[in-house]
């Protein structure tokens, strides 16, 4: 998933978050009125807030791609040597 | 107010509660069913980001500016956005490289250079110093509000030894001693603490919720009405919008949104949880989301916890919101809530306190305190002496050593600043890193100078920008120089360097300190080209994903002996884990004994990587460096050993295609193979039923014909039918080898085909015609359906006719005598058209339906079967198929009501007993093809 369409999607959500929550797109919600009880500029900022959580959780943890994530080719934590015969030549020869 | 005694009391158990959960999770973990391998764990484990400065800070925040306080949290929800592409990289990086702190991870990153591993812990451990007070401020601060009488005046600085703080910091101190020091692991994972981080955001979580519900539901009546109220107050209203009666300062804004995505990353102790102590990549896809819902969560009721103050207190106590969410609950009477609370804070400063120094301690004692040792020959070439315990000792040394610089810090200087600014302070520091690892991660071109330059650089823009100011407000130095530059040159000004006025101190600060940092970084990094050590590392890094095991390449030259690299890790790792690891490895090599190694370059670098873990990779360098003989690495021979590797890739990549083809090749040739037996086989079968077909007929021609030579006096009736007999059969046995060559012309594709236009009506009508005397012998009845229009075909109407010929044969064969009744009936549709020929005989049983079709098959049983060759269908068949259509043996009737549709053209005969053949041809004939389908 390294370069594909998912690291695209999350490089634009990225994006997207960013001008969302900054100037002058912030400013709009910047309202005198309430919403069940509730001042609008806060709420939506928190309404925003959830949707990007949820736009993220989808892009990333979703059942379909979480399944078919192949076994990440194995991080060489103990890099496995080869058998004596086929080492790299690293040694410098015998002079 | 409540007693003293019970609020340490609480306070204490609370921690041992901590510590038994550690010490239960390091348990099971030992045993091997670990409780932090579980991405809720690693999820809650990153909530450790909100310290008590959530707590009591945020509230503050929100009195005095409404909704500042959020982009604190907003900045690490767009950082978990790209966290999935970045700090899956890091901890790739992390765990196939051993790294276990960010000073390893640069250091690494930059060819392992000790002069940069100390730097960035220098930075670290500044940085951090003025958060841990925070925390320990927070702490003594709540501390004081739970046990004073409201109104007492709050004492004026205490001597340490009386002080609170100073005793918390031991206590935590030894706490983490014994969550983050009890014994040396070569992958610095200490699931303790891990499992005692979680529970402790939950804690958090549940304290804050549970005093935010109190405040809204208890001291008002629900949001609505706070909300209301808070509305009435013209000051409160204001607090609600963005801007607040000025400009608002979307450049702060946005600068505090930038500076937390980054520390979110970056402060060492997010670096810890989410990298060091990663159990597995793939957590890191529920934690990403789940982190910032933990962050909204904690905050949802802020804002309302806020307000229920001013308006509870009056808003002149915007003062103090810092502490409402302790002085709420103290003043409605609610003393359990308000220990609650502070239990909360409690948890959120010691899991801040606990983790951040447990990761700059390591920084410390690895990265600072162990090349200063190494220096020492004596320690270096001492043979057998067991270092571990030393390790040990320095990094515990370095726990306390950190803990109390912060309450120093605290006692020299806490008072004078809010929270929320020495928070930030420390945010703007440990963002410093960002351009170097971030550029290490996915730039080849990064050098050592250009990180040594961009840290020195940014470090020192900050300090100067940021610090020296902070310093100078809390009366430490003249703010002389502040407010007039030093030496009075005015565009020198620490707060308005080169006349950039109109920002706030910390937006002006980061942009200067990242804006050098880049800069620097970018151009020192660009000056020269990369040597040959740093260049390694670059690939190492930047292609982390692409490496696999078998074509990692190895940069490293020169010649070791296995004896001394294992007297080394002996050394360092402990004589019981040196001697296992080698034995792993032997077995892995396939190398019967751990001395029988054989000390290549894979090998040194495994040893080193082990070494890293416990002591850094810039000190593993250089103490593999001085039991090995090593050649320097120059570009070129980065450049040869990265060929030699590609190409070994290469070969083993040909060589699977190779194989896999040959496997392939095996298959499809066992495939002919079988074919052609099969083949073989039918082709003996076909031999011996055909001669014994032909041989029957041939058998009666020479038994009467042997007759009649026999006997001279045979009578002339006799003789006649004899006679008759014999043409019976030659013309039996002229068909058989008619259609014999037929089937063998047709199959072979020799066969002449006359297509022409062909009435189907006209055809049929002819057929049935010239079959009806075999009919009416039978005593059986022929029912023609024709529609009235019936589309021309193009097809050979010899052979069609031959086709119907048979069909209605066949028929007749079957039909019981008397009482036969033959049905043929003729549909058109858009594509074709479609013949059937039912009869009421006994019917094929479905499981000889295929059989029907095989040559020299004949139904009914051999006793009554009536004459014939067994070949006509077969025959039909592939006149049939030739013309691109198809004959089949319509399935028996179901005894569902409605008739099922088969596939293809529908069934046209009501259900009836007996066989039905139709057959179905297209109006244009496929394109001619030389050879009949088989």
């Amino acid at each position: 998933m390294h370069k594909g369409l998912g690291s695209q999607r999350l490089v634009a959500l990225f994006a997207g978050g960013w001008v969302l929550f900054n100037f002058p797109l912030l400013g709009l919600w910047d309202r005198d009125a309430t919403v069940w009880g509730i001042p609008v500029f806060p709420a939506s900022l928190f309404l925003l807030w959830v949707a990007l959580i949820v736009a993220l959780a989808w892009l990333v943890d979703r059942p379909s791609v979480r399944d078919d994530e192949a076994p990440p080719s194995a991080p060489p934590s103990d890099p496995a040597p080869l058998s004596p015969s086929a080492q790299s030549p690293a040694r410098p020869p015998q002079a | 107010m409540l007693s003293p005694a019970l609020v340490i009391a609480a306070s204490l158990g609370y921690l041992l509660i901590l510590f038994a959960v550690a010490y239960w999770a390091d348990w099971r973990g030992r045993q091997g069913r670990s409780v932090i391998a579980n991405p809720w764990v690693y999820a809650l484990s990153m909530a450790v980001y909100c310290t008590a400065w959530t707590y009591f800070g945020s509230v503050g925040r929100a009195a005095t500016g409404g909704v500042w306080f959020l982009p604190i949290y907003l900045g690490p929800t767009l950082a978990m956005v790209l966290g999935w592409l970045v700090v899956r990289k890091m901890i790739r990086i992390a765990k196939a490289y051993r790294i276990t702190s960010i000073a390893d991870f640069i250091a690494s990153r930059y060819g392992k250079s000790p002069l940069l591993a100390g730097l960035v812990t220098l930075i670290a451990v500044v940085g951090i110093v003025p958060y841990i007070a925070l925390q320990l401020k927070a702490v003594s601060a709540g501390y004081a509000l739970l046990t004073t009488q409201a109104g007492d005046v709050a004492q004026a600085s205490v001597h340490w030894s009386q002080d609170s703080a100073f005793y918390v910091a031991l206590v935590l101190a030894g706490f983490t001693m014994v969550f983050g020091a009890r014994h040396l692991d070569t992958t610095e994972r200490h699931e303790g603490m891990v499992a005692a981080i979680a529970f402790e955001s939950v804690v958090k979580l549940v304290a804050f919720l549970s005093v935010g519900l109190f405040v809204v539901y208890n001291l008002f009546d629900g949001l609505g009405d706070l909300f209301a109220r808070a509305q009435a107050v013209p000051a409160l209203r204001q607090l609600l919008r963005l801007e607040q009666g000025g400009q608002f300062a979307w450049a702060q804004w946005f600068a505090l949104t930038l500076l937390s995505m980054l520390s979110v990353v970056f402060l060492p102790r997010q670096f810890q949880v989410m990298v060091v102590e990663n159990v597995r990549e793939s957590h890191l896809r529920r934690a990403v989301w789940v982190f910032p819902l933990y962050l909204l969560l904690i905050n949802l009721l802020v804002l309302p916890i806020a307000l229920g103050g001013l308006l509870y207190f009056g808003s002149g106590a915007a003062m103090n919101a810092e502490s409402f969410v302790l002085s709420l609950p103290l003043a409605a009477d609610q003393n359990a809530l308000a220990l609650f609370v502070f239990i909360g804070g409690l948890s959120a400063a010691t899991g801040m306190v606990i983790v951040e120094t447990i990761a700059v301690s390591t920084m410390v004692s690895n990265e600072l305190v162990l090349p200063l040792l190494l220096r020492w020959r004596h320690l270096r070439s001492g043979a057998g002496q067991d270092l571990s315990r030393l390790l040990l000792g320095i990094r515990r040394a370095a726990i306390l050593g950190v803990l109390v610089l912060g309450y120093v810090y605290f006692h020299l200087a806490g008072e004078a600043y809010a929270l929320v600014s020495i928070g930030l302070i420390s945010f703007a520091a440990v963002a410093q890193f960002a351009p170097v690892m971030l550029g290490g991660m996915y730039w080849k071109g990064g050098t050592r100078r250009g990180a040594l330059a961009g840290l020195l650089v940014g470090f020192a823009m900050w300090a100067y920008t940021l610090m020296l100011p902070s310093i100078a407000k809390s009366g430490w130095l003249d703010a002389g120089f502040v407010a007039h530059g030093p030496w009075g040159v005015g565009w020198l000004r620490p707060e308005q360097l080169l006349g950039l006025s109109g920002f706030d101190g910390l937006t002006h600060s980061l942009f200067w300190s990242l804006l050098a940092n880049l800069v620097a970084y970018v151009g020192v990094s660009l000056w020269r080209a990369p040597s040959g050590h740093e260049a390694s590392q670059a690939l190492l890094f930047v292609d982390v994903f692409e490496r696999t095991t078998i074509s990692s390449p190895v940069f490293w030259r020169g010649q070791a002996r296995t004896p001394d690299l294992l007297q080394l890790c002996e050394r360092f790792l402990g004589a019981a884990k040196a001697q296992a690891l080698f034995a792993d490895y032997a077995r892995q090599v396939g190398v019967r004994h751990a001395d029988a190694i054989r000390p290549d370059a894979r090998f040194v670098q495994f040893v080193e990587t082990q070494l890293a873990g416990a002591v850094g990779s810039a000190s593993a360098r250089v103490l593999v460096a001085s039991v090995a003989e090593e050649e320097t690495l120059t570009p070129d021979d980065v450049l040869r050993i990265l060929d030699e590797t590609s190409q070994i890739r290469a070969y083993s990549r040909a060589l699977e295609e190779k194989s896999r083809s040959l496997e392939q090749a095996t298959a499809e040739l066992r495939e002919a193979n079988n074919q052609l037996q099969s083949l073989d086989r039918l082709k003996d079968d076909f031999m011996s039923s055909v001669t014994h077909e032909l041989r029957t007929p041939l058998t009666s021609i020479r038994a009467l014909a042997e007759l009649m030579q026999a006997d001279e006096g045979m009578p002339a009736a006799q003789r006649q039918q004899f006679i008759g007999i014999i043409v019976a059969e030659t013309e039996r046995l002229t068909r058989l080898v008619n259609q014999v060559l037929d089937m063998a012309k047709i199959e072979a594709g020799h066969a002449d085909w006359h297509v022409a236009a062909v009435d189907l009506r006209a055809l049929v009508t002819q057929a049935v015609a010239t079959t009806a005397e075999v009919f009416r012998e039978r005593a059986a009845q022929v029912h023609v359906h024709l529609p009235a229009q019936v589309p021309t075909l193009q097809a050979d109407p010899d052979r069609l006719m031959q086709v119907l010929l048979n069909l209605l044969s066949n028929a007749a064969k079957f039909v019981p005598q008397p009482g036969g009744e033959v049905v043929v009936s003729v549909q058109a549709d858009a594509q074709g058209v479609t013949v059937s020929v039912q009869d009421n005989g006994p019917g094929i049983d479905p499981a000889q339906a295929l059989l029907v079709f095989d040559r020299f098959h004949q139904g009914g049983d051999a006793a009554r079967r009536p004459q014939g060759t067994g070949l006509g269908l077969p025959i039909s068949r592939q006149i049939v198929e030739h013309f691109g259509g198809r004959l089949w043996l319509e399935p028996p009737p179901t005894p569902a009501p409605t008739p099922t549709p088969t596939q293809g053209p529908p069934q046209l005969l009501p259900p009836a007993p007996g066989a039905c053949f139709s057959f179905w041809l297209p109006l244009q004939p496929p394109i001619a093809k030389e050879t009949t389908p088989p």
